[in-house]
């Protein structure tokens, strides 16, 4: 194998994944005149921010005060305090920035009676601290994600971004001494393999929400980037937080936003209570996602949910006015009477929480460097976006940050790749030899594989594994059990097998690669999960309860830190949070309630 | 559990091994208790037959990946609702455009046509440090405009466009050009419209309005195509 060759194309930069951080990116170096190729395994517009419904965090303070400091103290007590404060004040101190800029490359934001960028209220979105909900999240309708993703796209039409469309990367290029020097890529019309040979890669992958049976995720959000950088020796971050999010449609998974309920929207059990005012006296509907998923699970596992099954809740919005659903929700309106048969105007949306968001991922700086685990930089990689852990979401998200991450990150990731590039501190280095001989193995195995197992058959098992095990409430014996099961799972991940052998857009290979990806992520989440012996944000189990000692069953003692996950060894390591921010004063530990 | 059979006759084309582009019979077992679109079934075909192709990915009608001809006319399998289709369904790719592969397209020449309509903003004025300010009229102009997906649905659905892929910018191009048009920050109306004062580029539109019949999102290319031409008309007076 070793004698086989590739061809080979030579680049400033490589950024895989063009959705909204890979974009974002792409606009820098583009417009820096860098020579910069972009992969997607979609066209750039197909990409999951496409998705993203309510709206994008800044505190400009269109209608009411507002302050990036506010903002901060929100996203970090969103994260329960294990998002890095670095990060999370650059972001949101960057937020205002990033968004009038987007506004400027042509984002058809909504707007106020003055002509300026109209704001929502959004889960834990609060003024002044924690004191009352305030209007923070800038929306273009309920399609925010589609208008930025397009708007970002339009942008590098216009800066000539070269993109590679329907490339998917396979492999990350590492040398002895670490430093990465680009990807390997698979040109899905031709099946052609191909080396992009860069002086910085930038890893925008996105998330791996398609590890849940039920998820709000897109079939494409399948880790490639996690699987990627395990391969590569990179470790994962925090990968036991997921967000589940409260407004799935139940059966059908769609998202339906958080926005809706910012809009005036109420959930409700089977008896028409607005059970949330229980959960969270102040915040009520608009608590942290975490907290309204937890709420909505214990209602239908306290025999109070919705429907002959009894296993979802109702999300109201028939008590506003047909004119302000026409106008501010007109996306999800749609989404209703498509997959839940419903028009909200005239009855309730039946919704269950859904897997939709990985808080941890890749390591990196609030600049978007890759970080080892020692937090020094990987020579020649970067990260943004949901394939990132900078971190910033710690053990919950925020709604609406997520594509403020992307904005920030994408835009930061890129001016690094700069900063590296000018002070030399990256170039062009030779290839190491037998570079692509793992990854034209893994290729030739699934080609000549026979008596295999099903791709399809194996992933519906990591699938249903994941929800049952490391779901909304997750319990100590089962998470045991979960990861014997997923190692079990990676035996036939091992030796999937296809029948479709064609060189001609091959999509059967493709899902076989994204298990390979998937695969890692399940063991990733899962082992990461098993060990954390608390209760904290998006991770919650049943033998940390809610104590006086360890308030929601967080202990800071212990566990107050972030978890590595390696994948050579299947083994663990943690690092401290970074509790000092950039400018501001440290928000102290404090229990987390709404 | 209300399970039946669905019969379909889908369009299968592999150069790498067929000569020619063939309809295969296909069928498989619809559970109607959980499958309610196209693409659940779709993705059961290939759980059965991994060689079936075709591109998916939000599955929720707002990527515009799987736009497909389905019983002739064209439209998005995730949006499609099963019960409503004739059996046995037929699944073609969309026309107009090179197959590659089963039921994906080659859009190079859709692309193109939208990348030549300059889809972005154009506005050389000094930038404000703050938001530039639109009122919520000059706003609402943009709706029914900035939501299309790119799915190709229309302009492969237009006669006009089948003749001339490469000439006439088509429908879906067409609509986005009217975008920035109508978009009060944006400062190129002249030029955009001197680009489209062509015997092809916008004129070939007979307002057959397929597209508007097409459209999964509900818009109206034609009626875009229409604001332009007036536009053309007050300038020229």
């Amino acid at each position: 194998m070793s004698k086989l060759t590739i061809p080979v194309r030579k680049f400033d930069a490589v950024i895989v994944g063009a959705g909204g951080s890979g974009l974002r990116a792409a606009i820098q170096l583009s417009e820096a005149g860098l020579k910069t190729a972009v992969l997607s395994k979609v066209f750039p517009t197909r990409s999951h921010t496409v998705a993203a419904q309510g709206g994008v965090s800044a505190s400009l303070g269109n209608s009411e005060e507002d302050h990036w400091h506010w903002h901060m103290y929100d996203t970090v007590k969103g994260s329960d305090w294990l998002g890095d404060q670095d990060a999370i004040e650059y972001m949101c101190r960057m937020a205002p920035e990033v968004v009038v800029e987007l506004e400027h490359f042509g984002m058809p934001f909504d707007r106020t009676d003055e002509g300026k960028i109209y704001q929502r209220p959004f889960g834990g979105h609060m003024s002044n601290f924690g004191e009352k909900p305030v209007r923070r999240a800038c929306a273009a309708a309920d399609r925010t994600g589609h208008a930025m993703l397009h708007a970002l796209y339009q942008r590098n039409v216009r800066a000539n971004t070269q993109f590679f469309v329907e490339w998917m990367a396979l492999d990350l290029i590492r040398d002895d001494s670490g430093q990465v020097l680009g990807v390997i890529a698979l040109e899905m019309e031709t099946g052609e393999v191909v080396a992009f040979h860069a002086k910085a890669t930038v890893f925008a992958t996105g998330g791996a929400g398609r590890i849940f049976y039920s998820s709000t995720n897109a079939f494409i959000n399948t880790g490639d980037g996690l699987g990627m950088a395990a391969r590569a020796g990179i470790a994962l971050e925090d990968m036991e937080f997921w967000q589940f999010h409260p407004t799935g449609v139940a059966g059908a998974g769609v998202l339906i936003t958080e926005g809706v309920r910012g809009e005036g929207g109420i959930l409700r059990n089977a008896s028409n209570e607005r059970f949330m005012e229980r959960y969270a006296p102040n915040a009520k509907d608009l608590a942290s996602r975490d907290v309204v998923s937890r709420a909505m699970v214990t209602e239908i596992n306290e025999g109070r949910g919705c429907g002959p099954n009894k296993d979802f809740v109702l999300l109201d919005i028939t008590h506003l006015d047909p004119a302000t659903i026409m106008k501010r929700l007109p996306g999800i309106r749609e989404i209703s009477i498509q997959f839940a048969g419903i028009d909200p105007i005239k009855a309730p949306i039946p919704v269950v929480p859904t897997c939709h968001y990985q808080m941890g991922g890749v390591p990196t700086n609030y600049k978007g460097q890759v970080v080892g685990d020692d937090g020094t930089p990987v020579s020649g990689f970067y990260a943004a976006g949901e394939v990132a852990c900078a971190s910033v979401h710690g053990a919950n998200r925020l709604g609406t940050n997520s594509l403020l991450d992307l904005l920030v990150f994408g835009k930061s990731s890129g001016d690094s790749v700069i900063d590296d590039l000018k002070s030399g501190a990256i170039g062009l280095k030779e290839l190491p030899s037998g570079y692509a001989d793992r990854t034209l193995a893994r290729l030739h195995r699934l080609n000549t594989q026979t008596g295999g197992s099903n791709v399809s058959e194996t992933r519906l098992e990591l699938q249903r594994t994941m929800q049952k095990h490391c779901g909304v409430f997750r319990f100590k014996d089962m998470l045991a059990e979960g990861v014997a099961k997923i190692l079990d799972i990676e035996k036939a991940v091992a030796r999937t097998e296809i029948k479709d052998k064609s060189q001609v857009w091959n999509t059967a290979r493709v899902e076989a690669l994204e298990l390979d990806n998937l695969i890692e992520v399940a063991k990733a989440t899962m082992v990461s999960a098993e060990a954390r012996k608390e209760s904290r944000g998006a991770h919650v189990r049943d033998d940390a309860p809610d104590t006086p000692a360890n308030p929601n069953g967080r202990d800071d003692v212990n566990w107050h830190k972030h978890t590595l996950w390696h994948r050579d060894g299947n083994r663990l390591s943690y690092k401290p949070v970074i509790m000092k921010p950039l400018s501001v004063e440290s928000i102290a530990l404090k229990t987390r309630s709404y | 559990m209300a399970t039946s059979t669905m019969q379909f006759k889908i369009y299968r084309y592999d150069p790498d091994k067929d000569a020619a582009p063939y309809m295969q019979d296909m069928s498989v077992e619809v559970d109607y208790s959980i499958d309610r679109k196209l693409l659940d079934i779709l993705t059961r075909l290939k759980a059965k037959d991994d060689t079936l192709s075709y591109r998916r990915s939000c599955r929720e009608g707002i990527c515009g990946s799987d736009a497909m001809n389905i019983n002739g006319k064209n439209g998005l399998a995730c949006l499609t609702e099963i019960k409503d289709l004739k059996q046995p369904v037929v699944l073609r790719p969309l026309p107009g455009l090179p197959v590659i592969r089963d039921l994906i397209v080659d859009m190079t020449q859709f692309f193109k046509q939208y990348h030549s309509i300059k889809p972005y903003l154009i506005n050389e004025g000094p930038r404000p440090e703050r938001e530039r300010l639109q009122s919520p009229e000059e706003r609402e102009e943009l709706n029914g405009l900035y939501e299309c997906i790119l799915c190709a649905c229309c302009s492969t659905s237009c006669p006009s466009f089948w003749w001339n892929p490469d000439k006439f910018v088509g429908p879906a191009g067409l609509l986005n050009a009217y975008r920035f048009i109508a978009d009060t920050r944006d400062q190129a109306t002249n030029e955009r419209l001197d680009d489209l004062e062509d015997p092809y580029r916008l004129f070939r539109c007979h307002t057959i309005m397929n597209c508007v019949d097409v459209c999964p999102k509900g818009l109206n290319p034609t009626r875009a195509i229409g604001k332009i031409k007036e536009m053309m008309v007050r300038r020229a007076i």
